[in-house]
């Protein structure tokens, strides 16, 4: 029948916009969401700095680094990376990019003749190293769109206590830099040991340093202020994550909705040639029968129900053959 | 010339302001912050933080543990758990503080412990007593 193309290409038009419609929900979800991401990394940012600053005045007052956290190791042996993914796909790049930043890194490490450990944050990392036979030391998930400290907080204590037993020897953190709206970049930074170069670097430019008194003595604050300075960092690197999460998926989703636009307009056009098209077929058809019957006028028996049929539909035609 | 005060914890800044007065609590034991105090930097104690707010009035915060750091009439105090009295559930508060009591009689375990001097905290900081 003339009509089956036609309704096949409306049920088309049908689910694509109703796949607009989800992924139009989405992308003006994600929108909302980066606003208060962004909100988030920038409220948590006074605390790392005045941290720093801290460790920064400790160092100047001349506390040892004798924490294990800064250490770095003669010999390393076994490298570690946490990767930062998010829970959910649907973000265009966001998950792969990271992932394959973090191989990188693992295939590296295999090739230098180390071992490799391995952390996920969140549950596409996880799915991703656990498909390809990758050994995962510890995985965290369920908070990727909004990371709280308590998490920041387990995943540090996990990583401290290997790096300070000895079974990591070095830790690096693999996430995604937020840079604006419209940049995000996959990063692998180094997490541990911790960086005492660039505290004691900030240290020589700095001016002449007040005489602190300190209670208790300069190291022990320090012991105590390193860990909470590897929470820090690494629930800045989260909330990072989130942000670029966000404006990937705001991003994916508003060229997915676009895509599903053009896409209706394309089969929209198909499908009204197809209408047109099936209706010049019955014209003709018409034309074609009652061009027929008036040839054959004279006996038109056999074709009296169809001979009614047209008289409906082209009546003027018909009037003069019917009298 | 008054105290410029900060509290701040990780997710953001809880408190900032000027104040006459700042009492915490640290290792050692009660300190209190005035005008003019030599540099300072100290590790917190479970306890309240009390800033005496110019023009009268008091903020109280329970802090868990954090930093203290002063200079040049800046008082910074960084800590990963803190609650400002008018964000503490007394309710769940006392609760926990039950709770924490329970296991602490039932086994002489340091964690419950440490959560029923949390769960005190708290309280004090919230009820005003």
């Amino acid at each position: 029948m003339a009509g089956g193309k036609e309704r096949v290409l409306k049920r088309r038009i049908k689910s694509v916009q109703s796949t607009k419609k989800i992924t139009k929900a989405m992308e003006l979800i994600a929108a909302s969401r980066i606003v208060k991401a962004q909100q988030r990394v920038a409220a948590a940012r006074p605390y790392t700095e005045q941290i720093t600053e801290v460790i920064r005045n400790l160092a100047a007052a001349g506390a040892g680094s004798s924490s294990p956290l800064l250490q770095p190791r003669e010999q390393v042996r076994k490298v570690a990376v946490v990767v930062v993914t998010g829970d959910r796909g649907l973000a265009g790049a966001y998950n792969s990019n990271v992932i394959r930043a973090a191989e990188r890194s693992i295939v590296a490490t295999r090739d230098a003749g180390k071992e490799y450990g391995l952390v996920t944050v969140g549950r596409k990392a996880a799915g991703y190293f656990r498909f390809r036979g990758f050994k995962i030391d510890a995985s965290f998930s369920g908070f990727s769109d909004q990371p709280s400290y308590e998490d920041a907080r387990q995943i540090a204590a996990f990583v401290t206590e290997q790096f300070e037993s000895g079974e990591y020897d070095q830790v690096e953190l693999a996430f995604t830099q937020f840079l604006s709206m419209g940049t995000q970049r996959a990063v692998v930074r180094r997490f541990m040991p911790l960086d005492a170069e660039a505290i004691t670097d900030a240290t020589k430019g700095d001016g002449p340093k007040a005489d602190y008194e300190f209670e208790p003595s300069p190291n022990e604050i320090l012991n105590r202020l390193l860990p909470r300075y590897a929470e820090a960092r690494l629930f800045a690197a989260l909330l990072e994550a989130a942000a670029s999460e966000h404006a990937a998926r705001q991003r994916a989703m508003k060229s997915a909705t676009d895509n599903a636009e053009e896409l209706i307009t394309k089969l929209t056009r198909v499908m009204n040639r197809a209408r047109q098209d099936s209706i010049t077929t019955e014209i003709m058809e018409i034309v074609g029968g009652a061009e027929a019957l008036a040839q054959d006028q004279s006996g038109p028996g056999e074709l009296m129900i169809d001979h009614t049929f047209w008289s409906h539909i082209t009546p003027h035609k018909f009037d003069h053959h019917a009298h | 010339m008054p105290l410029r005060v900060e509290l701040v914890s990780p997710e953001r800044i809880l408190f900032s302001g000027e104040a006459e007065m700042v009492i915490a609590r640290t290792a050692g034991g009660d300190i209190a912050f005035l005008t003019g105090h030599a540099p300072f930097l100290g590790a917190l104690g479970i306890g309240a933080v009390r800033i005496q707010k110019v023009g009268g009035g008091e903020e109280q915060a329970a802090v868990h543990g954090g930093f203290v750091e002063v200079k040049d009439d800046r008082v910074i105090i960084l800590s990963d758990v803190a609650e400002l009295a008018s964000q503490i559930d007394v309710a769940r508060a006392r609760r926990a503080a039950d709770e924490a009591e329970r296991r602490v009689r039932a086994g002489d375990d340091a964690e419950a412990e440490a959560a029923l001097r949390r769960a005190h905290v708290r309280v004090t900081v919230a009820t005003g007593s």
